[in-house]
């Protein structure tokens, strides 16, 4: 073993992007390699929990960790690996909040489990159902059992920082790459504990470059049935752009593409429920005064759940229905 | 969430108000006392007391030596709404040397004891309800109000004996006051009625010097015809928006001699100032009194306006006085402090189709029956019949018309009992008719009112105790025949009756002025279900409003006769003189401000201010709130979705750890492990 700093990263309820984006630094992958000893990375390399186990408190220097707390797996990784490091990052938004899995905050286990074994695109003749614990002739085997609703890793252990995205810009997680091994090397100081890293601290708006002017709508319409003006702001032209509210760092890549933001940076700093601030600020700029055609307008935004809280919900104040929280 | 473990770096004073028994009739004041000292020590709680009344000087001192003695750098009183004593609480700290805004009033009262029955839930209610105040007030900070001047003018909108009361307080004290009222002339519904009640005096006679005095006075801006379009500013400065409206007359060279109308072909029914019952011409005056004397043109009604020829007016006018290119004009004027005097509207009595107005001719309001007794209207004072000729010899008058029924108006109009009694003593006085009155209950509560009241009961009016059910020409024996027939039940009697009358007179009642809802708005203060305007005390505060410089005098506040509507002119005038005096105002130190570097200019926030204090730059893209400006309303603080506006007083941090305190997020974990 060489002496230099160790490196983990690890995937609890997640969709592997994360990963992709960490191999999608490119060369610079070639740096971390150089400065640390990866240690622990299931998606790259074979290690077991026993080896983490075997390791002394706070061994690892570093340890990026994505997904969302949907097990008992889960958690019992995350507080390994918590225990493990020095320093903790709550990598990309099913860590940080949750994300598309936390999305199922607003079901029971029942329900969710129903939905994916009984709908049209499973193939389950016998209906048949995932057991957590089945005796075999050879013995007892498990699986791991699922939390009523998703949490996010700092609802379960204490984090460090926290760097958002669905998945993390490459270019912000090459820059945090070199901040930490500058930092290592004495040459440069890690923010305080419980910052934001690799991410601005306004919101997109800042990073768009679309013309924008006082707003006012009189309609919300769909990406994929308007002609949009490709200079002028999405929101003023009725698209339900989240920009406003989502903190900065992606560069805008979605408005500028002609796509509205869809929120995956996560609320702008300081801000404590996402849904709820994009909430207040579209129904401020609808131009109307009366009821009806309040909620006609409003009726344009056809999944309020998702536009508000696709990214969100685990980390919001209310975190998940009240359905879902009595399983 | 919680800060366990760090040492709290706050010294916070509690204080618990038994409010007599009005709190602590309910909760158990010692009880939350003791368990705020026991379980918010964490959160710097140093002292925890109750007290009879906290408001008293000896509740003031206690929490005064508490700060001096104890140092405590944050106070927490529990008691009644902060609407009523926070200014009372934050003085008493102030006095101690203590910034006032350090100071939480939270409200266990209103929000706790005034709602609940169950002791237990209730005092459990009172310790979250202090936690949340705990937690809230560790995050306040030390605030300075903000002083501006009061400009001395004063807008004053409706010229009925309100405002017109409320104008020359006003202007006899030497201050500018601009009177706006819609109609051509001042002088609202009193210039309508013929006697005032109960003394009888013309009512005419004791309102047009007052209307004359306004008209001349230097310090008064006579703006009729004319209405209020947009009010923007605040407390202090306040720019208003008027709309006058084109007269085609041009004042300057108007002598008001008549020969206009005199010669006007057209003649128009006068359903206003005459209730239907006369007419006047296209270009007229509401009546020969009018302030101002110029007349309007009525372009609806006026030939040359509909079929392009005509003029008469102009070209009779000895002076060239009329000018029909004339328009609207918009002008705006500055003003301190804003006066609502906008009246009342009368209950429409079609809508109680059993009474039969409109149908039956005979039925007549007590509108139409002011102006049919009134020498100036148009039957030169006689009471007649619908055909102009037939004085009748029997008449009843119907009280609470559209008013205390379920079915139209809750309320009291406060003033149909003696009106009733008076149109009795004009019908007997005039005519010598049998007099019928059929109401619910008398209500003659006013000085000399009682006595008016057994005047008329020893004058030969006879009394119907019972709520008319209707009123018909439906005749069920010969005594009936062409007669109005009132069918009652007489609750003293117990039996059902039907007395046949000539002449029904009823009583309808107050109502709010249509569009209230939205003049209420354009001032930005409130009105109830009803629609009448909220004053800001029921009891100690009934001219001014929750909107600061904003005060309303007269029927636009509820029902009410002359007298308390010229009292409550005078009254609101006072107000407004008083802080005119004091030339400058504090005003509440909530303001809200945009942290520049977390704003991205999406300028969603831009339209949201009522008091238009948002203004974008274009080159730095950044939005700023204009703190002279600002009201702290908070509209922008929630409309910002990046969090970048920040309200002071109303800080994320202090509304959500105020939730964590009510929550009891915030105890003494380690206590609570030990007790547990």
């Amino acid at each position: 073993m060489s002496n230099k700093p160790k490196f983990a990263m690890y995937w609890a309820a997640s969709c592997g992007g994360c990963e992709i984006a960490v191999l999608n630094i490119h060369e610079k992958i070639l740096d971390v390699d150089a400065a640390f000893d990866v240690v622990f990375w299931p998606v790259a390399m074979d290690a077991k929990y026993k080896d983490v186990e075997a390791m002394q408190d706070g061994e690892i220097t570093l340890c990026l960790f994505n997904g969302g707390m949907r097990n008992d797996e889960n958690e019992h990784v995350a507080r390994l690996l918590r225990k493990k490091s020095k320093i903790m990052v709550s990598f990309g938004s099913c860590a940080c909040e949750g994300c598309i899995p936390g999305l199922a905050n607003f079901s029971s286990i029942k329900e969710m489990v129903d939905t994916a074994f009984t709908t049209i695109t499973t193939d389950n003749p016998d209906n048949l159902r995932p057991q957590t614990s089945y005796a075999m002739p050879e013995g007892i085997i498990t699986i791991p059992t699922l939390n009523t609703v998703l949490k996010t890793l700092d609802q379960v252990v204490d984090v460090d920082y926290y760097m958002p995205g669905c998945p993390p810009e490459s270019h912000q997680i090459a820059a945090v790459v070199d901040l930490v091994i500058a930092a290592l090397n004495g040459k440069a100081e890690l923010p305080p504990k419980g910052a934001t890293i690799g991410a601005g601290n306004s919101t997109v708006c800042d990073e768009c470059t679309r013309k924008r002017h006082e707003k006012t709508i009189k309609a919300f319409g769909r990406i994929q049935l308007t002609h949009t003006d490709p200079e002028l702001c999405l929101l003023e032209q009725g698209i339900p752009c989240n920009g406003p509210a989502t903190r900065s760092g992606c560069n805008a890549r979605c408005p500028s593409a002609g796509a509205q933001c869809i929120g995956c940076y996560g609320p702008a700093e300081g801000v404590v429920d996402y849904g709820a601030r994009l909430i207040a600020a579209f129904a401020s700029v609808i131009d109307s005064d009366k009821p009806d055609e309040i909620n006609q307008i409003l009726d344009g935004l056809v999944d309020p759940a998702g536009q508000f809280y696709r990214f969100n919900l685990a980390g919001s104040l209310l975190r998940s229905s009240k359905s879902a929280q009595k399983g | 969430m919680s800060s366990e473990d760090k040492k709290p770096k706050e010294r916070i004073g509690v204080y618990i108000c038994h409010c007599g028994s009005n709190i602590a009739g309910v909760v158990n004041v010692a009880d939350v006392s003791k368990w705020a000292g026991d379980n918010l020590a964490n959160q710097g709680v140093v002292v925890s007391r109750d007290y009879k009344f906290m408001c008293s000087s000896l509740g003031q001192e206690l929490i005064q030596k508490d700060i001096k003695e104890q140092k405590l750098t944050r106070v927490v009183v529990a008691a009644c709404s902060p609407h009523l004593h926070e200014p009372t609480f934050r003085t008493a700290c102030k006095g101690a040397g203590m910034n006032p805004y350090l100071c939480e009033l939270v409200s266990i009262r209103e929000q706790d004891s005034w709602v609940h029955t169950d002791k237990i839930a209730a005092t459990e209610k009172a310790k979250a309800i202090v936690a949340g105040g705990v937690s809230r007030v560790v995050h306040h900070e030390p605030l300075i109000p903000l002083k501006v001047p009061i400009h001395p003018a004063t807008l004053i909108v409706g010229g009925g004996i309100a405002g017109i009361q409320a104008t020359l307080e006003i202007a006899d004290a030497g201050f500018p006051v601009y009177l706006v009222e819609r109609e051509p002339s001042i002088g609202g519904h009193m210039a309508q009625f013929d006697k005032t009640f109960p003394t009888l005096d013309c009512s005419a006679c004791i309102l047009t010097p007052k209307m004359v005095l306004v008209g001349n006075h230097p310090n008064v801006t006579l703006l009729t015809y004319s209405e209020v379009q947009k009010v923007d500013g605040y407390v202090g400065n306040f720019t208003v928006t008027i709309r006058k409206g084109a007269r085609y007359v041009k004042t300057a060279d108007c002598t008001g001699c008549g020969i206009c109308w005199e010669k006007c072909p057209k003649k128009v029914i006068d359903d206003k100032f005459e209730a239907g019952l006369g007419y006047r011409k296209a270009v007229y005056t509401p009546f020969p009194q009018a302030v101002p004397k110029y007349p309007v043109i009525d372009d609806i009604n006026c030939t040359y306006f509909q079929k392009g020829t005509c003029k008469a007016c102009e070209k009779f006018c000895p002076t060239n006085a009329i000018d029909f290119t004339q328009k609207d004009e918009i002008m705006t004027v500055e003003v301190g402090n804003i006066i609502l005097a906008t009246g009342w509207d009368l209950f429409d009595a079609r809508r109680v189709p059993n009474y039969g107005y409109g149908r039956l001719a005979n039925v007549f309001t007590n509108m139409e029956f002011e102006r049919l007794s009134n020498s100036a209207g148009p039957t030169g004072g006689n009471i007649v019949l619908r055909d102009g000729k037939t004085t009748p010899k029997s008449v009843g008058i119907v009280h609470c018309v559209g008013s205390r029924d379920k079915n139209y108006n809750n309320y009291c109009s406060a003033i149909c009992c003696m009106q009733s009694l008076k149109f009795a003593h004009l019908v007997h006085e005039k005519t010598g008719a049998t007099v019928y009155n059929f109401y619910i209950d008398i209500r003659t509560p006013a000085k000399a009112y009682d006595e008016f009241y057994q005047r008329i009961i020893e004058e030969g009016t006879l009394f119907v105790r019972g709520k008319v059910a209707e009123i018909t020409d439906a005749a069920r024996n010969p005594g009936e025949e062409g007669k109005l027939i009132i069918q009652v039940e007489d609750t003293l009697v117990g039996k059902q009756r039907r007395i046949p009358v000539d002449m029904v007179i009823l009583s309808s009642g107050l109502e709010p002025r249509a569009g209230s809802k939205e003049v209420a708005k354009t001032f930005g203060i409130s009105c109830s279900a009803d629609g009448w305007y909220i004053e800001r005390h029921p009891k100690l505060d009934p001219v001014a409003t929750m909107t600061e410089g904003v005060y309303i005098a007269g029927c636009v506040q509820g029902p009410k006769d002359i007298p308390a509507s010229v009292a409550q002119g005078a009254a609101a005038a006072a107000r407004i003189l008083g802080k005119i005096q004091q030339k400058e105002i504090a005003l509440e130190p909530i303001r809200a401000t945009v942290i520049e570097e977390k704003c991205s200019g999406c300028r969603i926030c831009n339209t949201m201010c009522p008091f238009s204090a948002i203004l974008f730059h274009e080159d730095t893209m950044v939005s700023e709130v204009n703190p002279a400006l600002c009201q702290g309303c908070g509209t922008c603080v929630a409309a910002c979705p990046a969090g970048a506006i920040t309200g002071t007083g109303f800080s994320n941090e202090q509304i959500l750890s105020q939730i964590d305190g009510l929550l009891l997020l915030t105890l003494d974990k380690k206590k609570e492990a030990a007790v547990a």
